[in-house]
């Protein structure tokens, strides 16, 4: 089913969205990849500040190519989320509601996104161009040094993505192998 | 002896390494465009559109095929009659690297050591290998390679009766263990033989070959046929989301081997299968 949200998420409108979901994103969402996840665990487990509030928000897990003079953002797909797999769980019960990325994700992340009703969704992996036209704007708010692994507030328009894990744990990839 | 200055080596893998990343090269971009008319999954299809559609625009509009424009893997085969003047060749290879990604607008993925990880910032070092041919020419390839797949692959050390049938399962288990993750339609690259590093190289040349050349070997070319047949049986699909395009080719390269063993490669890459040849 075809669906169009926006961010912030609405709990109750997640909570109604399920695997196989084909929906288009419109708002704020924030990127972060391996390293940004290592220093934002690091900052949770240290008791301290996150760089942006996490509550009711998405993570797209992305490091761009660097912009053109003109473009608002390179390449932009997604990266593989499994690596984001070990940090994952303490962000999602912080208040994080969403994940953008590829491919499989761990049993402890697929609990942890159960019990906080929250979604797991997956844009087309090697679609970076296509992707970077739904962005349209980006600004790097955190963690400068890392270069593309840096935080970013991207505003995105109708941002295409299938839900893959729903609220209630249904997981789109076993679904997939279990009807052939 | 033929000169050639390491300037000419440095200026083509510099553009090299741009056109790499904006443009596939032919072949690949038609098993990508023929996979949509063939798709049976309604989802699927819609993906491999997508895909097509990403790579008219990143044509277009100069935009990378993909965000991971990869670690820059460097072939050069160097006729024993060339003598190559200049600076170190290691360096100038790095330099091209190092200017293509700059000028490009290429993302810079490289870290300088596996645990501190510090960015390198302009994507160099690259993965080098040099073979003495003979001739006096210079043939360079740049393949940059992406990491979602290069972590999928695997290397599968057989026992000589597990033959035929091992290299079958250890294929299909790599390829069902990468599922979503590798970016499918995949494209599988498998070294057979050799020793534990030589079957690796091999699977990355693999990956090289273009997709409509079939291996010269009738053994080994009805093995990379039966291979995508049953790899597509496997119904993963575009994005891993179901269908029949899990695999858009299957190239297998072998070596020599020992009496002892049966050493298997298999290097996954996505369908931005990267690779540009020049000879100079």
């Amino acid at each position: 089913m075809e669906k169009f949200i926006h961010t912030p998420l609405n709990p109750e409108e997640i909570s109604e969205l399920r695997a196989g979901d084909y929906v288009y994103i419109t708002g704020i969402i924030y990127t972060a990849r391996d390293a940004a996840h290592q220093r934002m665990f690091d900052t949770m487990m240290d008791g301290g500040q996150l760089p942006f509030d996490i509550k009711n928000n998405m993570i797209y897990y992305l490091g761009p190519t660097p912009e053109r003079e003109g473009q608002v953002i390179g390449s932009a797909g997604p990266t593989t989320s499994s690596r984001m797999d070990k940090y994952t769980p303490l962000l999602l019960d912080h208040g994080l509601k969403g994940m953008i990325g590829k491919g499989k994700r761990n049993d402890q992340v697929i609990e942890a996104i159960k019990k906080n009703k929250a979604v797991y969704f997956v844009a087309i992996g090697g679609a970076g161009a296509l992707l970077s036209k739904k962005i349209k704007s980006s600004e790097v708010i955190a963690y400068d040094d890392l270069g593309t692994e840096a935080i970013r507030k991207l505003y995105v328009e109708e941002f295409p993505v299938i839900v893959v894990i729903d609220s209630q744990g249904n997981n789109l990839y076993e679904i997939v192998l279990q009807s052939c | 002896m033929r000169i050639v200055h390491t300037d000419q080596i440095i200026q083509n893998i510099k553009e090299m390494c741009i056109e790499a990343n904006y443009q596939l090269s032919r072949d690949v971009e038609d098993c990508i465009r023929n996979a949509f008319d063939q798709e049976d999954s309604v989802l699927g299809k819609q993906i491999l559109g997508q895909l097509g559609e990403n790579l008219d625009i990143a044509s277009k509009d100069f935009i990378p095929i993909c965000q991971d424009t990869g670690m820059a893997v460097v072939f050069l085969k160097i006729g024993q009659e060339v003598q190559i003047d200049g600076m170190n060749l290691e360096e100038a290879v790095n330099e091209g690297i190092r200017q293509g990604y700059q000028k490009g607008y290429l993302r810079k993925s490289i870290v300088s050591d596996p645990f501190i990880r510090t960015n390198t910032k302009d994507n160099t070092p690259g993965v080098i290998h040099y073979e003495i041919v003979s001739g006096d020419q210079l043939e360079i390839t740049v393949s940059p390679k992406g990491f979602g797949s290069e972590n999928m692959s695997r290397i599968y050390m057989l026992k000589p009766s597990d033959g035929k049938e091992g290299v079958i399962n250890a294929v299909l288990e790599t390829v069902k263990l990468a599922g979503p993750n590798a970016c499918p339609p995949i494209i599988v690259g498998i070294g057979i033989g050799g020793s534990f590093e030589k079957c690796a190289l091999l699977a990355k040349k693999a990956l090289l070959r273009d997709l409509n050349e079939a291996h010269k070997l009738d053994h080994i070319r009805q093995l990379e046929e039966e291979l995508l047949v049953k790899i597509n049986q496997l119904r993963i699909g575009p994005g891993g989301f179901g269908g029949r395009t899990t695999a858009l080719g299957v190239n297998i390269e072998t070596y020599p081997t020992h009496i002892a063993g049966l050493p298997v490669a298999i290097n996954i890459c996505c369908h931005v299968n990267r690779h540009v040849t020049r000879v100079i």
